[in-house]
């Protein structure tokens, strides 16, 4: 009965320090940028930041709390991105502006990456490993590829589409277009802040540690730790392993929404849609700890941050930022360092009594 | 424990961004003092392109060719009297990555832009170039939108204008009856000549008879679509994409017996400096392009000697657009008769004025000169490949 009970409270605590990072962070930040402290490339990374965090939280749900390698996130980050955007886009075209457009947009591709996700995962999911790997690394490539083979324009007849070229739309002389095929979209507002980003995190955090300590949670993590078991006391593994993918692509979605009005210019490169982002995605998750949550987001700003400090380096940028990674991978993993920072906890005992401490007040708390 | 460690953590990030509001602030007054007693005696220019990945080849013909041009202008003065400071930045031919760069040059202290090397991180600095009002000048971004503030100008020809310019050349000098067209559909600068040669094309003395696409994903097989132009009875085929791929199609076509004229733009300047690339293969190709590496006149014959020493290969036409890009600025600079001094928003007002009154003699042209769009007036020169080498057609 203590036992769980103090479990359930250090999973709180666990919340809490969540929540209070972020917020701390975003009030630290605030406070310098009201006092114009903030150097520019800082402030230009603030929202990259909140995308990047959003995105390596919601593949933790995928890789770390449901146990499935996805290698396509970036896919649905580019269904959310240009959906909205072209939303937003056609909007501007109109002559309507405003920050509800960014709600509805946010909505717009929370809802068509989910539902992508959706349909993804229904045959995806019924694979494993290495297979499941494989075959969703190939449907992100897939939704890159279309996304770079589309043409969209509207005129006063409605919507023009066609995969061949401008020309083919047939538009009038009002006509507009709004998807230039490999072009993509230009001229995005700019609706996406720091504000709004943190905002988002917060959001997408409280849904996934909700679903995670929820019924639906304990089922997922359960088909993870073992499938054989769980599908026998009746859980159904294709339902719960396709909720957990249909809400993370979701998420994804909401980054691709931040990442497209942050910019002005939308096109599906490899570099921010493909295979390469899908792995940097991966990388956050792996480097933060998979099913920690904090880990994901602190591993997603440090790595973002990470080149950007180091251009100083110049042409070896990349270089030093790739021995880097693989040093923290080391040593972060290798048994040998969590050996020695037990040593280190036992050395220094005032750790060791705090948490003693900690430990005692909260189990009389308990009483 | 869990505690004490979030704690530590959200101090480290704290610490973390300390340290660059820090940097900034130390920045900020160190730029300040000086400037406080005396006026800062150096422009800085700053540089962005793509230096590693996929595109890093145009990234770095653009750091050299600005770096060539800033050497030569500090060494008779500098710009209006003031020796020129330049860093290049690295942006991975990325939107995101180029905004960075962006941020961290400014954050550097950069009063101009020479950049950027891509179409698509163009066009997401040149927002951000405009929020600041700083002068941007771009070397390559060729898409049209690249130039759409009223301070960003550019040096190449847009990608319309290179279509246009193609199929008027072809329809003037007679050049075909059944043209066919092989295009890159994943690629900005391709899409962009193709479909405004397709438009220009309708109402000319030739009919285009077969359009055949490819992807960065297929680029090494053109069997499928050089036998469909083949089957169509195209004798020109146009090819406006880069000389890498070109390469290749020449190479095939040659090996099914296949010989149309071939016509190319600006970004096959460079096929002939190919490694392993058999030059009797590009014999009696023909291309529109600004910039010539074999030309004769001094300045040519001068930049190609320099990048060759440094560098060890011929400049591409990137480069000749770079370094005309620096040598722009310097005219623009001294006939709006501006110091390092003023901010970075006065040094671009009186900079733009400036820019539609001035005419370079470059590289890339005899006499460029600007419209106050940003678009750059010069002929595109069509060249013809004998014996291996250009020779102007006529």
């Amino acid at each position: 009965m203590d036992y769980f009970k103090l479990k359930r409270q250090k999973k709180a605590r666990y919340n809490l320090s969540i929540y209070l990072m972020i917020i701390i962070a975003y009030a630290i930040v605030m406070i310098l940028s009201s006092q114009g402290k903030i150097s520019s490339l800082l402030n230009g990374l603030l929202v990259p930041f909140c995308t990047y965090s959003i995105l390596a939280v919601s593949l933790n749900l995928v890789v770390g709390i449901s146990g499935e390698l996805s290698l396509g996130h970036a896919g649905f980050m580019c269904v959310g991105a240009f959906t909205s955007a072209v939303f937003t886009r056609y909007m501007k075209f109109l002559g309507v502006e405003g920050l509800y457009l960014f709600i509805i947009a946010i909505l717009i591709g929370a809802v068509t990456a989910g539902f992508a996700g959706l349909l993804i995962g229904i045959p995806v999911l019924r694979l494993k490993g290495d297979y499941l790997a494989i075959v969703t690394l190939a449907f992100g490539e897939i939704i890159k590829n279309i996304a770079n083979a589309i043409y969209l324009g509207f005129d006063e007849n409605g919507a023009h589409f066609s995969l061949k070229n401008t020309m083919a739309l047939g538009l009038s002389d009002k006509g507009f277009v709004v998807i230039k095929g490999a072009q993509g979209i230009t001229g995005t507002p700019h609706y996406s802040s720091f504000t709004a980003g943190v905002i988002l995190l917060i959001i997408v955090v409280t849904i996934i540690l909700n679903l995670v300590n929820s019924r639906t949670g304990r089922n997922i993590k359960a088909l993870r730790d073992n499938l054989i078991a769980a599908e026998s006391v009746g859980i159904s593994a294709t339902k719960y392993k396709l909720i957990a993918f249909t809400i993370a692509s979701s998420m994804a979605g909401v980054a691709g929404v931040l990442y497209a009005h942050n910019l002005t210019t939308l096109t599906a490169l490899p570099k921010n849609f493909g295979y390469n982002m899908s792995i940097t995605i991966l990388v956050f998750v792996v480097l933060g700890g998979m099913g920690r949550i904090r880990g994901s987001i602190i591993a997603a700003v440090i790595l973002t941050l990470l080149p950007e400090m180091l251009r100083g380096l110049s042409d070896f940028r990349m270089l030093i930022y790739s021995i880097v990674l693989i040093v923290v991978m080391i040593f972060t993993s290798a048994p040998a360092m969590k050996q020695y920072m037990e040593v280190l906890k036992n050395r220094f005992p005032v750790i060791k009594n705090l948490k003693a401490s900690v430990l005692k007040k909260m189990s009389k708390e308990g009483e | 424990m869990k505690k004490l460690l979030s704690v530590l953590l959200a101090l480290t990030l704290a610490t973390t961004l300390f340290a660059c509001g820090q940097k900034q602030a130390t920045n900020t007054t160190a730029e300040n003092t000086p400037a406080a007693t005396d006026a800062p005696q150096v422009f800085k220019v700053g540089g962005i392109g793509p230096i590693t990945g996929g595109a890093a080849v145009y990234g770095q013909a653009v750091q050299n060719g600005i770096k060539i041009a800033i050497d030569e202008i500090n060494a008779n003065g500098g710009f209006n009297g003031y020796q020129v400071e330049y860093h290049f930045a690295d942006d991975e031919h990325d939107a995101e990555k180029a905004v960075n760069a962006y941020n961290s040059l400014k954050d550097w202290g950069m009063q101009l832009l020479i950049g950027t090397t891509t179409s698509s991180p163009c066009l997401a600095v040149a927002d951000k170039t405009s929020a600041d009002n700083m002068f941007q000048i771009t070397p390559s971004g060729s898409a049209v939108d690249c130039t759409a503030n009223p301070n960003v100008f550019r040096m190449c020809f847009s990608d319309p204008d290179q279509g246009i310019a193609s199929a008027q050349y072809i329809d003037s000098h007679n050049l075909a009856k059944k043209v066919g067209i092989i295009y890159d559909a994943s690629d900005v600068y391709s899409t962009g000549i193709y479909e405004k040669f397709v438009q220009e094309a309708a109402g000319k003395n030739f009919e285009v008879v077969a359009e055949e696409q490819f992807t960065a994903d297929s680029k090494t097989d053109f069997t499928t679509q050089l036998t469909k132009l083949k089957g169509a009875d195209a004798d020109l085929v146009f090819l406006p994409f880069y000389y890498s791929e070109a390469a290749l199609v020449l190479n095939q076509a040659k090996q099914m017996g296949y010989a149309p004229t071939f016509f190319g733009c600006d970004g096959m300047d460079g096929i002939l400096t190919l490694e392993n690339f058999d030059k009797s293969l590009a014999e009696g190709l023909m291309l529109l392009t600004p910039f010539s590496a074999d030309a004769t006149d001094d300045l040519t014959v001068n930049f190609v000697g320099e990048y060759q020493k440094r560098h060890g290969e011929i400049p591409n036409q990137f480069a000749a657009d770079s370094y005309d890009c620096a040598y722009a600025l310097k005219l623009a600079i001294e006939k709006a008769n501006v110091t390092p001094a003023s901010s970075v928003s006065d040094i671009c007002n009186a900079v733009k004025s400036a820019m539609t009154s001035i005419t370079l003699k470059g590289l890339t042209g005899d006499s460029i000169s600007w419209k106050s769009n940003g678009e750059p007036n010069k002929t595109p020169k069509a060249v013809v490949i004998k014996d291996g080498a250009y020779a102007l057609a006529n």
